[in-house]
């Protein structure tokens, strides 16, 4: 009892002001509003924008990328309120439905895709490395930001929000890749994502393991 | 919370003191064993102190405290049960000999200098676990206070450290 007593008076002596954080959907929306200009700027100087449009005629692609786009915003917004410690873990299911829809939309263009072209290499490893090459420096700024609340059950925010960096990328893909997808090209880009997801928890768990904080 | 958050020392530990039954009600209900809640409810004081900048003023502080409460408390759970699944204490396991005299010349690899070329030679983390608990003697809550780290990384940074110098001076 009386070391408790002895770290509270310690803890006392050395307490300096603190700045508080800034509520959790205003951080969310700072860091989507930068991270949207800079993939907008890229966009608009790389990609190219008439055969996108011409791409877009598809009414599959509009729900998968509206599937894509809304997990990336839901899963970032819910990594930051997940952060803290007194807010419901019920946040983890904010993304779930539109994750659900890109799935589905993924997932039936898979299908579909199969009986039309079979086992076409196509772009895949490009793919992949797009989304990964993406994926890095936004996760690592979003960590960065995450890490400032200092998360009680980090390998947890780090997933949603690896989640959240995936889904954006997967999204920006679709503008530099403007022809027809292959089933394997689907296939990776989901499975490109599944990796951001567990490289993004993988080193926290890692951090944590290593006695980081 | 608030005027702590400014940097009022006193209202600070005027609010731990008395959030301390408390936390320790919540620990106890988490923690099955006694002699671990103590260690349970300072790494608690010890999470709120460095995560005090996310408490926001305008919603109620005692769900924000509980939930950083319940979270160590379950931690700790977890690590004995990990703990006691992979480990068995025994102390007479770091006896080579029954008469403490032989161990003498088992101990002495671990010569000053020796040990402190060793300790040297750490990593940072590790180093830093060592000087706190072992050459300063610190307990983990003031080893934690001082470093800013938390006390299951103290215990897995100064285990691993022993480890080491283990290895580095007896070539097990």
């Amino acid at each position: 009892m009386a070391d408790a007593e002895r770290l509270i008076e310690m803890l006392a002596a050395e307490a300096r002001p603190v700045r508080r954080l800034r509520p959790p959907g205003l951080r969310a929306a700072l860091w989507l509003g930068a991270a949207g200009a800079a993939i907008a700027l890229a966009i608009a100087l790389f990609s190219d924008l008439h055969l996108f449009m011409a791409r877009v005629q598809n009414e599959r692609l509009v729900w998968e990328m509206t599937g894509m786009l809304l997990t990336g915003i839901l899963a970032v917004v819910t990594a930051f309120y997940l952060s803290l410690p007194d807010r419901s873990p019920l946040w983890a299911l904010l993304p779930l439905p539109p994750l659900a829809l890109w799935l589905a939309t993924t997932g039936y263009s898979c299908y579909s895709h199969w009986f039309t072209d079979g086992w076409v290499p196509g772009s895949s490893w490009d793919c992949l490395k797009f989304i990964i090459g993406v994926s890095v420096p936004l996760a690592g700024s979003l960590l960065y930001l995450l890490h400032r609340a200092a998360p009680l059950a980090p390998v947890r925010v780090a997933a949603v929000g690896g989640l959240g960096v995936a889904a954006i990328a997967a999204f920006t893909l679709q503008f530099f890749h403007p022809f027809d997808v292959t089933f394997l090209d689907l296939g990776t880009q989901v499975a490109a994502s599944a990796l951001v997801v567990l490289a993004t928890a993988g080193y926290e768990r890692l951090a944590l393991a290593r006695g980081v904080r | 919370m608030a005027a702590a958050q400014d940097g009022d020392r006193r209202a600070y530990e005027t609010l731990l003191r008395q959030t301390l039954p408390y936390i320790r009600t919540v620990v106890r209900g988490l923690n099955a064993t006694p002699d671990r809640v103590e260690e349970v409810v300072q790494e608690v004081l010890l999470t709120v102190h460095r995560v005090r900048h996310t408490y926001d003023p305008a919603r109620p502080f005692r769900p924000w405290l509980a939930a950083i409460a319940r979270r160590r408390a379950i931690d700790a759970l977890r690590r004995r049960r990990r703990t006691e699944t992979h480990e068995i204490f025994d102390e007479a396991a770091y006896e080579t000999f029954a008469d403490p005299e032989a161990n003498r010349h088992q101990e002495r690899p671990a010569s000053a200098a020796g040990l402190s070329a060793a300790v040297a030679d750490l990593p940072a983390q590790q180093r830093e676990a060592v000087r706190l608990l072992k050459l300063r003697g610190l307990s983990l809550a003031e080893a934690s206070a001082e470093s800013g780290t938390s006390i299951a990384a103290l215990k897995v940074n100064v285990h691993r450290a022993i480890k080491t110098l283990r290895k580095r001076l007896t070539g097990d």
